[in-house]
């Protein structure tokens, strides 16, 4: 952690912010005060230099034309990779998790270079969309309780030898390629297809990448009950598809 | 062209005896105002009812993401100084339960047709209409509907050869996309709140530039058309730069916004601005939208608002603090099933407000307003939620299916 503040740099929510991506940052921004942090946030859009000071980087969702949009001036950049060389946590949703990947299918039915940050690549699946909640187990060694989300896509994204599969699947299709994986990281880079406000479900994610910038094992403990009951609430509810 | 000179083909009328026939049995049994199942049953024996149902009206469509209900209602009370209106009111806006709505209107000179977005299109085409209000276009229910952007191409693609006015809002970039591919567009400068689905350029992809109320991108030169129309504070600005005063019983910004556009659409018609104005403040509430209810020896306003742009208009029209505020979520079919939407509503502008939150997912809401660090009781139902406040006026804002369930307890 740079200086006195976390730095949170919410990238490009001209292009993605779209399934209420936001909600990452709200999550991020407010367990860290609640731990008696400053935080300093930016909002960086695509025609901005993205900072390589940060400390967490969070990218949204998005439609077929932002996306690619996104990665073309993400690549032009550059900074990103930098932030990462410096070892600033990335944690990107959806449209953006492909985005860190070797390539993916854009908007004109091209195959497009994305970011590489990621041993990941993601084709257009054929069959119906993904779309529905999710229940899954984390990655054991992260040492997180189920993930529970929400994904909408249609993208089928492979896991090369480098990534691991963020989790596995008990209900949901998540990186849609019939394996049981779902999402990917590698070190501080993580990509989930989990929508936007994951980390309302999951704050122990949130609580990870706080615990991973500020190097520390523990964070002080904080009154999660209303998240909780949400869990509880959607993990129950993912089990019984309507 | 006006009133229902020619007659319908005797299978028009067989389709319509049959809609209503289906109609008024489902009335019976219970399942709502059957309008849309008539609807159906008669566009099964005649597909081409709606275009035959249209030809002999001048007709009016209405689409957008949020307003279309209310303007739909206020330019059917504007164009009633003019003749009789016959309108889809009650805001079934797919064809099927437009073609119902028309059926029951022999007599009318006007068809005013609230449109669903992704419809809009191929009823302009059966229609023939002779004008189109496009309001605003934003992100709402993703997980079923299709990409902003795409209906916004949609509209574009559907409307270029239209021979209709075209009444568009030109503070929307993406209706104003949709709109400019017409030869004849009316430009209202009707505001919108919510920027979030157009910071990039629908036509080239460039970053929207938004000095204060203007907007262009800086890179392919698509600009904000200079309007004929406005909205200015309580007044509507008219293409000879007169000022008429606007008064509405249905509260908010949106709803002047919704007024300044009907008044454009009846100034098509022939209708003068404040003939149009005086006609719409007879409008008091939308199919339960903005009514006021006692409820407990309390009064509850009912809100509705679906999507992020639609509770931002709403939390600029509430009571201030320290008012009471309910919010009621669901999440069935009607409403999108993904809540992540809650996500792009600052609920900080609730701040000083006592909240109560209900409905199906009350815990997602939960877990929102602790997020935005703002004071909150979960509640039960909505007597738990109103039996929390004082007597006196509540604010009851919900989204679609926890707006009809709202309406049942309190048997509005």
């Amino acid at each position: 952690m740079s200086d006195n503040s976390l730095r949170v740099v919410w990238v490009y929510p001209d292009l993605l912010s779209t399934y209420g991506d936001q909600g990452n940052v709200l999550v991020v921004e407010r367990r860290a005060r609640q731990r008696g942090l400053d935080v300093a946030r930016l909002d960086v859009r695509s025609d901005q230099p993205i900072p390589t000071s940060g400390d967490i980087y969070l990218i949204g969702g998005g439609e077929d034309r932002p996306q690619r949009l996104a990665a073309e001036r993400l690549l032009r950049d550059g900074h990103l990779f930098q932030a990462v060389n410096n070892g600033a946590i990335v944690f990107a949703v959806c449209a953006g998790y492909q985005i860190l990947g070797h390539e993916f299918v854009n908007d004109l039915g091209q195959r497009q270079p994305g970011l590489g940050l990621l041993d990941v690549t993601t084709v257009r699946g054929t069959g119906e969309r993904c779309v529905g909640d999710v229940l899954a187990d984390i990655d054991a060694p992260l040492g997180l309780p189920a993930l529970t989300g929400f994904e909408n896509h249609q993208g089928i994204t492979h896991l090369g030898p480098t990534a691991r599969p963020l989790a596995r699947v008990r209900f949901g299709k998540g990186n849609g390629t019939g394996d049981g994986t779902e999402g990917a990281y590698n070190d501080t880079v993580f990509g989930t297809y989990m929508h936007g406000p994951v980390l309302a479900r999951n704050p122990q994610i949130a609580d990870l990448m706080l615990k991973l910038a500020l190097d520390v094992n523990a964070l002080p403990p904080t009154d999660d009950r209303w998240y909780e009951a949400l869990r509880t609430e959607r993990i129950a509810a993912a089990q019984q598809p309507a | 062209m006006a009133g229902n000179s020619d007659p319908l083909s005797p299978r028009a009328k067989l389709a319509v005896t049959a809609g209503k026939a289906v109609a008024a049995a489902s009335r019976a049994a219970g399942r709502g105002s059957g309008s849309v199942i008539g609807g159906r049953v008669a566009l099964k024996l005649d597909p081409d009812l709606l275009a035959r149902l249209a030809q002999n009206l001048d007709v009016v469509l209405v689409s957008a993401t949020n307003g279309k209900t209310t303007t739909t209602r206020l330019i059917a009370e504007a164009l009633g100084a003019a003749g009789p209106v016959v309108s889809n009111a009650l805001g079934a806006n797919m064809p099927a339960g437009i073609t119902s709505a028309l059926a029951g209107g022999s007599e009318a000179r006007y068809g005013v047709i609230e449109v669903d977005e992704k419809y809009l299109a191929g009823v302009a085409r059966d229609t023939d209409p002779k004008c189109i209000a496009l309001l605003n276009l934003s992100r709402d229910q993703l997980d079923r509907a299709a990409e902003t952007r795409m209906l916004a191409e949609n509209w574009r693609e559907g409307l270029a050869g239209s021979k209709a006015v075209i009444v568009a809002n030109a503070d929307d970039p993406l209706v104003v996309w949709a709109a400019s591919s017409s030869p004849n567009v009316v430009w209202v400068a009707a505001g919108q709140m919510w920027k979030d689905d157009a910071w990039s350029c629908p036509s080239c992809g460039g970053v929207m530039q938004r000095p204060g109320e203007d907007w262009f991108c800086g890179e392919c030169g698509f600009r904000r058309p200079t309007p004929s129309w406005a909205l200015s504070g309580d007044h509507v600005l008219d293409p000879h730069g007169s000022a008429w005063p606007i008064h509405l019983q249905l509260p908010g910004r949106a709803n002047k916004a919704n007024a300044a556009s009907s008044a454009a659409v009846a100034a098509v018609f022939g209708v003068p601005p404040q003939v149009a104005l005086e006609r719409m403040y007879q409008v008091q509430a939308v199919a339960g939208r903005y009514d006021v209810v006692q409820f407990m020896q309390r009064d509850l306003r009912l809100l509705l608002a679906k999507n992020p742009a639609g509770w931002l208009e709403t939390f600029s029209l509430i009571d201030p603090p320290p008012t009471p505020v309910i919010l009621s979520v669901n999440a069935r079919g009607a409403d999108g099933t993904d809540t992540s939407w809650l996500w792009d509503v600052d609920y900080t502008r609730l701040t000083g407000h006592p909240i109560c939150v209900i409905g199906d997912r009350k815990l997602d809401l939960a877990v929102r307003l602790e997020v935005a660090n703002q004071h909150f009781q979960v509640c039960e139902d909505l007597d738990e939620a109103v039996r929390a406040a004082p007597p006196g006026r509540i604010e009851v804002i919900a989204n679609y299916t926890a707006f009809q369930d709202l309406r049942r307890r309190v048997g509005n």
